[in-house]
C-alpha cells in the first residue's frame, strides 16, 4: 500500500517539476535578465553532471592513473571541440577508455 | 525539415545514448527485485516516476525501510534540476497545445533534454522542433521501460567495471563543448563543472543545484546588463 503510495507521489512531484515553468511561463511575463540567463542552463547543469562523472570514483574525486575516465573524457572534450561531432566524440572517449583500461590492466 | 524528418531525427540523435542508458534500466530492474517490491510496482515505477538515478536511489531506500515521508521527500529533491529544464525549455514549446505541454513534460529527462535543448539552439524552423522532442523523448522512454523489464525478470547480468555508462558524459561533452561560443557561456560551464566536483559529497545530488547555479549565475554576471 505506502509503496504505492511511493510510486504515484514521486511520479506526480516530478511530473509536476517538469512541467512547473512551461506552464508559469505561459501565464508569467518574465523580465528580461531572467529569459537571458536561460541559454545558461544547459551549458551549467551538463557542465555540473559531466566533470563529477568523469574526475571521481565512488564520490571521491580521483585525477590518478587509477582513473581512466578522466584521461579518456579529456581526450573527448579535445575532439569535440575540434570536430563538433557527437558520434565521433563518443567513439574515441569509448575506445580510448577500453584502452586505458587494457593498459592500466597490464601496469 | 518537416515533422516526420523531425521525428526521426531525435530519435537518431537519441539513439546512442541508449546504450549508456540501457545498463542502469537493467541494474534498476535487478535492484527493485533484491528490494522486494515485485514485478508490477518495479515496472509502474519506471513509467510512472521515469527518472533513472531517482529510481535507483528510491529502491535502495524502500528496501532498507525508510518512511515513506522521507523517500517523497528524497525523490523529489533529487528531480529538482528537472524545474531547470523546465524553465529552459517553456519558451520554445510555449506555442504548442495543452496536451503537448503535458505529453513533453512527462518526456523530460535529462537525456532527452540535452539533445533536445542543443536542437532547438540550432538553426533551422524551430516551430516544428516538438517533434525532435517527442522523438528523442519517446525513444529514451522505450528503452528505458524495456530495460526495465529485462533487468526485473533477468537481473543484470553485468560486470561491475563495465564501461558502456560512461557513453552518457561522453554524449553530454559532444553536446556542450561545441555549444561553448562566447566567454559568458564558457565561463558558465567551467565554473558549473568545478563547482560540481567541489560539491560532489552533497546528499540527494544537492551538489549539482548548487554548481548549475552558480554557473548560471558566472554567465549572467559576465555578460552583464542585456542591450
Amino acid at each position: 500500500m505506502s509503496l504505492w503510495l511511493v510510486i504515484l507521489l514521486t511520479g506526480l512531484l516530478t511530473f509536476g517539476t517538469r512541467l512547473s515553468f512551461i506552464l508559469l511561463l505561459d501565464r508569467l511575463r518574465l523580465p528580461a535578465w531572467f529569459q537571458h540567463s536561460l541559454r545558461f542552463i544547459p551549458l551549467a547543469v551538463l557542465s555540473a553532471i559531466i566533470l563529477p562523472e568523469l574526475a571521481s570514483r565512488n564520490s571521491i574525486v580521483d585525477l590518478s592513473l587509477r582513473n581512466p575516465q578522466f584521461y579518456a573524457g579529456a581526450l573527448a572534450v579535445l575532439v569535440a571541440w575540434r570536430t563538433r561531432n557527437v558520434l565521433l566524440t563518443i567513439i574515441v572517449g569509448m575506445v580510448s577508455l577500453l584502452l586505458f583500461q587494457a593498459i592500466l590492466g597490464i601496469i | 525539415m518537416n515533422l516526420k524528418e523531425e521525428f526521426w531525427k531525435g530519435v537518431r540523435d537519441e539513439a546512442p545514448i541508449l546504450l549508456g542508458v540501457a545498463p542502469f534500466g537493467l541494474l534498476y530492474g535487478a535492484l527493485a527485485m533484491d528490494a522486494g517490491i515485485g514485478m508490477p510496482a518495479a515496472q509502474a515505477m519506471s513509467s510512472i516516476l521515469f527518472a533513472g538515478s531517482a529510481q535507483l536511489i528510491a529502491v535502495r531506500m524502500i528496501g532498507s525501510g525508510i518512511p515513506v515521508l522521507m523517500i517523497i521527500l528524497v525523490v523529489f529533491v533529487v528531480n529538482l534540476r528537472h524545474a531547470l529544464y523546465s524553465a529552459s525549455i517553456a519558451p520554445h514549446i510555449r506555442h504548442l497545445s495543452p496536451g503537448w505541454k503535458l505529453l513533453l513534460a512527462y518526456l523530460l529527462t535529462d537525456e532527452a533534454y540535452a539533445v533536445t535543448i542543443t536542437h532547438y539552439h540550432q538553426a533551422g524552423d524551430s516551430t516544428q522542433k516538438h517533434w525532435y522532442f517527442l522523438g528523442a523523448g519517446l525513444t529514451l522512454w522505450a528503452a528505458w521501460q524495456v530495460s526495465s523489464t529485462i533487468g526485473i525478470f533477468i537481473g543484470a547480468q553485468i560486470p561491475p567495471d563495465w564501461p558502456l555508462g560512461f557513453v552518457l558524459p561522453l554524449t553530454f561533452i559532444a553536446l556542450v563543448v561545441p555549444a561553448l561560443k562566447d566567454r559568458a557561456g564558457t565561463l558558465a560551464s567551467v565554473v558549473a563543472a568545478l563547482a560540481g566536483l567541489l560539491t560532489i559529497g552533497f546528499p540527494f545530488r544537492l551538489g549539482l543545484l548548487v554548481a548549475a547555479f552558480l554557473g548560471i549565475l558566472t554567465g549572467m554576471l559576465v555578460e552583464g546588463k542585456p542591450k
